[in-house]
Order: structure tokens, then sequence, then C-alpha cells
């Protein structure tokens, strides 16, 4: 076990359950549009209050995100998608129930491919699979600002489409449950169903953790941890959870089954509420909503639109352009990136690491410096592979090369066009050349009986004139052989 | 004059209207008029706005005198339950829990109407949350039954129907979940139709039990039903629950449907409790449908003894969690005596909410509990299903059904208030149509020998309204009973 580090004697076993917010132009259940910092109560209309009178009526593109969301996941889907009431009463949700489902959720099985850290951040680390029991898709709920005296709703958040996504107690460690985070975060977000941006709520993980003695076949009792609201702050939680609970242990004290919330700021979880205050949700079906049949057709359109998964994509890079991992782990976590990088290679694989050399390094450096993204980036994909091949022909040197670089990301030319416009094409004039190198051995006698002596570094002492004469155009293979049959002649 | 315009029947003032024998304002201040003399006995409404009906009329005659009348209903008054969301007008229930409430939108219904140009006549008193089959359980007021002011409307659209008996109205719309159209009818001696479950768009409906509820319009006859049904019914997006079915023209598809029919007698709807008068009465219409040439047979609906009980765990299941939004947090009462959030449920809801709705609401929540939902909720819905099984199976042999309406007239004021149980079993013979999905309407068949109206129900195949209303059209050409009026 990778980080058990915690104790020799107790495992932990973790499930999770991660409600993910989907991208949705309107809310799950109306028109109202969905949105995330707007003035208070703004994106609501009678149902999103749950006014007298007010009807759902489903947002069929919740329902195709959270089918794609399966479909990647290798989920079972119902054929019929049926929807639950949850009952209770909590003041951010207006109607005070929840529409959800409950025994037939859209969504069943599963699994979710994760990579544990390896030896070293350049050594690709194992990997496995994490068991998900079920995807459903629920309505999510106002939120409550709280104040002195009083607390007040905001309804804009509630009605926004929410898929839940709980998982099998696969996970043993904070590792595992960081892993499979980042794995899901980076699913959602290539397949264009969720920003999954913690901070502002459209990712939210409680954690079920209970430890055992190692060996033990039957669980511990589990506590359920609220509150993670990043993914470091699951990873930090999850870690103080494990520990308090196996200290407890070991102090011959027993866990109690409740809930906690995980204090980000102070590190440590305290209760929320013990399982007798559990509530009886009276889930039943709603009769406000049809059951909606799944057909295969609809299955295939969705088919079609499943991503290609991270750990996929990475294994086809190995193979297909030879890339190392220490590059993959770069290109393939971001589907606009890898999706450049393919762009730019289309056509030119054999140059596939160097064009993935020049992204990785250069171009990332370049957006991070000016704060762009990719989509505002002005240099073209097909351009990169032009860069390589001047470079790799000798039309230009590789310190040229970058200022083409520089270059192309201003103006969004080609790099032939910038070559041309600034004259940057190496010489490979000999005449020209000989010329600089007989100017250089004549400054440099010291050198030059050097390297008769026979120090081959000392031909370097000529090259650097060779160049700032040339202003850096000279072809350095070429001045490299006149240099050496010029000095043998002497 | 006056009088005699409140009397009329929609079409009646739609033709007269149309030739420009009177206007929208002078129907619409007759409306007035009467009610303002005969309200404080009857007590029909929840609230009115006779400035705004006026201002309504107004606006429906300039628009005819420019030629650009809407229709057969434009310039018509037409009462409207207190269900039924009205952007800009109160939207009570009939429960201190929505007294101050006013409705910030149109429901659905109500868009359709005022479409159709029709003046907004009032705000109709009801059972509280249409619980209720007397309107004994509204919470500002009870409703006086026209034909004897001692005694009960029915309900819980007591409102709709005892203010068109009264005069207060031309027609009016209820809601219907277990016979809260029908009964009602019937107990005034009106015409009253459940359309087909998803006929008519539940969107601004105040849900009491959202699988059975349906709008239903009232009115003094068979063709203004049919009308106003016509102008309400229809597919609408914002339900899914409405079906998307053609809306045919209800007024002159009853008028061509001329039989004869295979009518049902259901043998389980003439036993025990079944009042002598209204089963003689009910048996004089039938034999006049025999005698038109109709072939009169019975028929078995086996599970009708369970129909009360399936009513119950299904209509509270639903209203247990329906009227969970009434919660003083957002809208509707608020108790001052709230510390926190609890409390405040706690407290607004005790204020707010009556007894009968109390009732219902533990009732639907106990039958939903974690270890009781197996069986009464998941055993009332397959009941349901057997339910609705019976009529499918009766409507292989015949075309439609006869049935009394209600099992006894109108009943004294106070007489089962303290008899939940008898007061259930009023809707005995209505129930079963809403857990079935299935139209019926009710019609006035006769009095009793104390003057009181006795209703006939025909229920109908989904979505045959027109064949419901054709049989029931029938009737009433040949019949006057529907012409009468109480004496007030």
């Amino acid at each position: 076990m990778v980080s058990n580090n915690i104790s020799g004697e107790y495992e932990a076993v973790i499930g999770l359950e991660v409600h993910v917010q989907i991208r949705t132009r309107s809310k799950m259940f109306t028109r109202v549009p969905t949105g995330f910092g707007e003035p208070p109560n703004t994106l609501v209309d009678p149902v999103v209050l749950g006014l007298p009178g007010a009807l759902p009526v489903m947002n069929k593109a919740a329902l195709d995100a959270i089918i794609l969301t399966g479909l990647m996941f290798e989920c079972d889907i119902a054929p019929v998608c049926k929807w639950d009431r949850k009952n209770y009463f909590y003041p951010d949700s207006p109607k005070n129930y929840q529409i959800s489902q409950y025994d037939m959720p859209i969504c069943a099985n599963g699994r979710v491919e994760i990579e544990l850290p390896g030896p070293s951040r350049n050594v690709m680390g194992p990997h496995r699979h994490v068991r998900l029991t079920r995807i459903h898709l629920e309505e999510d709920v106002g939120k409550l600002n709280h104040f002195a005296n009083d607390s007040l709703v905001d309804l804009n958040r509630a009605g926004t489409p929410l898929v839940e996504i709980v998982t099998e107690p696969d996970m043993h460690t904070a590792d595992e449950v960081f892993a499979f985070l980042t794995a899901l975060r980076q699913a959602m977000v290539a397949a264009g169903i969720s920003d999954c941006d913690m901070e502002k709520g459209q990712m939210r993980c409680d954690a079920n953790i209970s430890v055992r003695p190692v060996g033990q076949q039957t669980l511990g009792t589990k506590v359920e941890l609220k509150n993670l609201n990043s993914i470091s702050g699951v990873r930090n939680g999850v870690d103080y959870e494990i520990r308090r609970q196996i200290a407890a242990l070991q102090r011959g004290e027993t866990i109690v089954q409740e809930t906690r919330r995980f204090d980000m700021e102070a590190l440590i979880s305290t209760p929320m509420r013990t399982k007798e205050e559990a509530h009886d949700y009276r889930y039943f079906p709603d009769p406000d909503l049809m059951p909606v049949r799944v057909d295969q057709a609809w299955l295939d359109r969705l088919r079609a639109r499943v991503p290609e998964l991270a750990f996929d994509k990475q294994r086809r890079f190995f193979e297909q352009y030879k890339l190392p991992y220490t590059i993959t782990s770069v290109l393939v976590p971001d589907r606009a990136l890898s999706d450049w990088f393919e762009a730019a290679v289309d056509g030119h694989v054999e140059r596939a690491q160097a064009i993935a050399n020049w992204i990785v390094n250069d171009l990332l450096r370049e957006l991070a410096a000016t704060g762009q993204t990719l989509a505002d980036c002005r240099i073209q994909p097909s351009h990169i592979a032009g860069l390589v091949e001047a470079q790799e022909s000798g039309v230009i040197s590789s310190k040229i090369a970058r200022e083409v670089f520089a270059e192309m990301f201003q103006t969004g030319e080609s790099a032939a066009e910038v070559i041309e416009r600034k004259g940057l094409r190496q010489t490979s004039d000999t005449a020209e050349l000989e010329k600089w190198c007989a100017e250089a051995i004549a400054g440099k006698p010291q050198s030059v009986a050097d390297f008769k002596a026979g120090n081959e570094k000392a031909i370097n002492a000529f090259k650097g004139p060779v160049m700032k004469a040339s202003r850096g155009k000279a072809n350095p293979k070429l001045v490299d052989e006149i240099l050496r049959r010029m000095l043998a002649e002497m | 004059m006056s009088n005699e315009l409140c009397f009329s029947s929609v079409t009646e003032l739609s033709a007269r209207l149309a030739d420009g024998e009177v206007t929208s304002v002078e129907i619409t201040r007759a409306l007035i008029e009467r009610t303002e003399s005969v309200e404080p006995r009857v007590r029909a409404f929840t609230h009115r706005d006779a400035e705004r009906a006026l201002a309504q009329a107004k606006a429906a005659d300039e628009r005819r005198a420019a030629g650009e009348a809407r229709g057969p209903l434009d310039g018509i008054p037409i009462s409207v339950k207190d269900v039924l969301a009205s952007a800009g007008e109160p939207l009570t229930c009939s429960s201190r829990m929505l007294e101050n409430f006013v409705s910030p939108y149109d429901s659905t219904v109500i868009e359709r109407l005022k479409r159709a140009g029709v003046v907004l006549w009032g705000r109709l008193n009801m059972d509280e949350f249409a619980m209720g089959s007397s309107t004994e359980n509204s919470a500002f007021h009870p409703t006086a039954n026209p034909w004897d002011l001692e005694r009960i409307p029915g309900g819980s659209s007591g409102g709709s129907a005892a203010a068109l008996a009264a005069g207060e109205a031309v027609a009016t719309i209820g809601s219907d979940t277990g016979g809260s159209v029908r009964q009602p009818a019937a107990l005034c001696g009106v015409v009253g139709l459940k359309p087909t479950y998803g006929r008519v768009s539940r969107y601004g409906l105040v849900a009491y039990a959202s699988s059975l509820d349906q709008v239903g319009p009232l009115g003094r006859c068979v063709d203004d039903v049919a009308v106003l049904l016509g102008a309400i019914a229809g597919h609408d997006p914002r339900d899914s629950t409405s079906v998307d079915v053609a809306v045919p023209n209800f007024a002159a598809e009853a008028r061509e449907k001329r039989g004869p029919w295979r009518l049902g007698l259901p043998k389980e709807y003439f036993g025990d409790g079944l009042d002598p008068e209204v089963r003689a009465a009910v048996e004089k219409a039938v034999d006049f449908y025999r005698e038109q040439g109709c072939e009169i047979c019975e028929v078995s609906l086996p599970r009708t003894e369970y129909a009360v009980a399936t009513y119950y765990i299904v209509a509270t299941a639903e209203a247990s969690s329906n009227l969970a939004r009434y919660d003083g947090v957002r809208y509707g009462h608020r108790s001052e005596k709230a510390s926190d959030a609890i409390d405040l449920y706690f407290h607004s809801r005790a204020e707010g909410f009556g007894q009968e709705v109390k009732r219902r609401i533990i009732l639907g929540t106990y039958v939903l509990s974690s270890g009781y939902y197996d069986a009464y909720y998941l055993r009332a819905q397959k009941v349901r299903t057997l339910i609705r099984e019976d009529f499918n199976r009766a409507f292989e042999q015949v075309d439609a059904l006869l049935t009394p309406t209600s099992p006894v007239p109108a009943f004294r004021r106070g007489e089962r208030t303290n008899d939940p149980l008898a007061m259930y079993l009023a809707d005995i013979y209505t129930i079963s149509a809403n857990l079935a999905g299935i139209p019926g309407v009710s019609i006035p068949c006769g009095f009793t020998a104390s003057g009181l109206p006795i209703g006939l129900q025909v229920l109908g195949k989904p979505f045959d309204e027109s064949g419901v209303l054709a049989i029931a059209r029938t009737y009433e050409q040949t019949h006057d009973w529907h012409t009468r009026h109480p004496e007030l």
C-alpha cells in the first residue's frame, strides 16, 4: 500500500459520494438559466421558488449529460429514467423535497481508472480501478448565508442539475481518494459535462471512512465526513480522519457512527450529527414527472460523444507518438492541450517528440507568461511542425528557432513567414563563412596554438566571433567544418 | 333584466353579445349586483374585485366594437376556484397559510381563459387545499347551498357550484381530485365535468394530489361546459403529465353524436348507502336512455370497495409532500413565535393549516414512512391499477357508465364534520374516476321531495369527453331540471 504509512496495524476503507453540477444552460426542471456569482435570488422563477402550482419539466440536456457520464465509466444504463421525491425540511430547499432518483438510478455499476503516485514524479505510478455503485441525477438546493441574527436564503443555485456519483468502499488511502477525484474531474471536464470547480461548488465530496485491523474482513464503524471543499481539502480531511479513528481505536475507544464536518482551516473534524438523527426521506415516485424511456438510438447517439479517457489517451500517446511519460502527463489531462498537440502532429508523426517538446516547454511557458489560454493563442498547431522542420533541415539554428517561436507566438505567422520576413535563414554561403572564420582565427593566435597542441575545446573560441559576425545565422555545422579545415591547413 | 342575465347560459350570452343585444359590462354589472344581494347568504367567494372585472369587461366590449372579438367566450365572466394561479390575484386555497398570498404568475388555464377574452369575476371558496366534500373546511367561512342555506353545497369546489346556482356567476372553474367538481355540481343542480387526467394542464393549479388533480368546468348546461373545456384543454409543455392529443370541438361533437349508446350500470354503485330518492331519480334517467334505444346492461367494477381506501392513501401521500413547501420561509403564513428554522416550520404550519389538512398530511406522511411504504403506498398503487383495469374491462362492453354522482343529496352543515369517515364516503361514486384517470360529468336529473337537486354521473373512456357530453346532452335536451333556480 503506497501511503499507508499511518499505521501498520490498521487499514482504512473509504467510499465517496461525489456531487457534480452539470453545465447546462438552463436548470434541471425549468428554463431559468444556471449561473454562479449573480445577485441573490435572480436566477429564479415560480418553479425554482416552489410557488404554489408550479410544476417541473425535465431538462433533456441534463439527462444526456448523466448518461454520457455513465457511458464514460462503463456503467449499465437503465432503460427508463424515473424520478423520486426525497422529502425533508430545510430552508435551502424550496419545495422541502428534492427531485432525485432513489431505487432506479439511471446509471449503475461502472468503474473509474486511477493512477497512484509513482516512485518519483517522472515515473508512472501503478494503475487500478475504483468501482462505482451508482450515478443518479437530482436537483441542487439553494444556499444559506448566515448573518449575526438572521440566515438568508439564496435560491440561485437551487434546481441546478447535479449528478451524484457513489463509489464502492474501494479506496484505502487519501492518495487513492485524491487520484480518484482527479481522474473523475479530468473525465467530466474532457466530456464538457462540468467544469468541476470545487471552489464554486461545482464538485462536492463526502467521504465515508472506517478503519479496521489489517486482515479483518468486516468493516469498521463508518463516519461520514462532509465539507471537503477542494481536492487537497479532501486529501487532508481523509488523512486526518483515518489518523483520528486509528488513534481512537489504539486508545481502546469505539468509533461512533456519525457525520463529521472537516474544518479546512484548523484541519480537524468535528461531529455534526449522529445516526439517531438520520432522516426518513419518505421517497416516492414524483407524480409530476413521467418516466423517460432511454432507447438504443438515444444511447448510440450519446456513445458517439464519449471522449477518449485520459489514461487510454496516454497509452495511445506512448504507442503512437513514442512520447515519454513526463510529456504525456502534461498533455493528456488537458483535453484542449492534447487536441492541440494532435492537430500539430497531424502528418508529422515522425517529429512528434520535437513538436511535443515545443508545446510542453515553450508554448505553455508563453501562455502562462502572457496569461492566455490555448483558445486565445494566435499560433496555429500546424505551424509547430514547420518550425521543427526548419530547424532539422538546417534552415535555422536552435537558438534562432526560439526567436522564431517567440515571433510566431506574437503574430500568428508561420515559421517560414517569420524566417523570411526577418531574414533569419541560416547562412550556408561558404565564401562568406570562410571570410568570418578567417577573421576569427586571425584574431586568436593563442587559441590556434592551443588547438594545434591538441586542445579540442579551443575551437569554440572561434565559433563565438563567427556567430556574432553572422548575427546568429551562420550554419554551425558548416562553420565547424570550415574552421577545422582552415586550422589543419595552418 | 339583471337576474335574467345572471341565469343565462354562456351559449345564450355569447349569442347576444355577438348580436350586440347586450354588452360584457352589462353582464358583469348584473353579476356584481346579484352577488352583492345574495352573497351574504351564500358566501361562495373568497375574493371579489368588481372594478377589475368591469375593466376587463370594458376591454372586451371595446374589442368587439373594433371587430376584434376573440371568440365565443370573449366578454363572458368566469369565476374561478381559489386554487388556480392568476397573476395579481389572491391565491388562498381557502387557507390561513395563503391568506395574504397574491400569485405573481398565471396558471395555464387562466392564461388560456384570458386569451379567450373572459372577464375574471372573483375567486371562489373551497375546502382548504381542496381537501373536503362540503366546503366546511374553508378556513374563512363555509359556503351555503343556494337550494337550502342550512345545507352544504358539496366540495371541495363548493364555491364554484354554489355561485353558479345562486346566479352569482354564469360559468365557473373548479378542480376535481376525488369528485370535487362533480359532487358539488350534483348537490347544487348544475353541470360539472372532470376531464381525462392529462387533458387540462395542471400548471398553476395548486397541487393537492398531483396524480389525481384535474381542472374542470361547471356550467348551467352541457354546451357551456363543452365550450369552456375547449378553451382550457390541450397539451402544455409546462406540465409533463398533460397529454399531447388533439383537442376536438367538444361542443360540436357533443351535438353531433346521437347514439344510441351501450350504457353500463355498475352494480357496485347501486348498493347499500344509496339514498332512495337519489336511486329513484337515477333509475328514471336510465329509463329515459332505454327509451331512446340505448342498450342498458349491468356491469361490474369489482374493486370499487377498495377505491376510497386507495384514494386516501395515494392522495394523502402526495399531499404530504406537495404541502411541504408551505413552511413560512419564502411566502405564506409565517409564525411570529419561531426562534429557529425548525421552530418556524412547526409554528407556521400549526397555525397556517386547518384540521383536515393536518389530518391528511399526517396520514400521508405515515403511509410513506420507512417500513410502511410497501404495505400502504405501493399496495395502493397496485390496487389503483386494478381499479383502472375494472374500467377498461367495462368499456369493452359499453360506451359509458351511468351512476349516481353522490349517494345522498346535500346534507346539513355540521352533520358530518365530526365524522371524517362519513365525509369521505360522500365521494364514493366519484373517486374511482380519478384513480382511473377517466372523464366524468354530473348533470341534474331531478329533485328530492324537499327540493334538493340530484345528480346523474356519466363516466366515459379516456379522452372521450365528447361522448360523455353527448350522452349527457341527450338527456338534457328533453329535461328541464337544469333550468330551475333556487329562491333566494
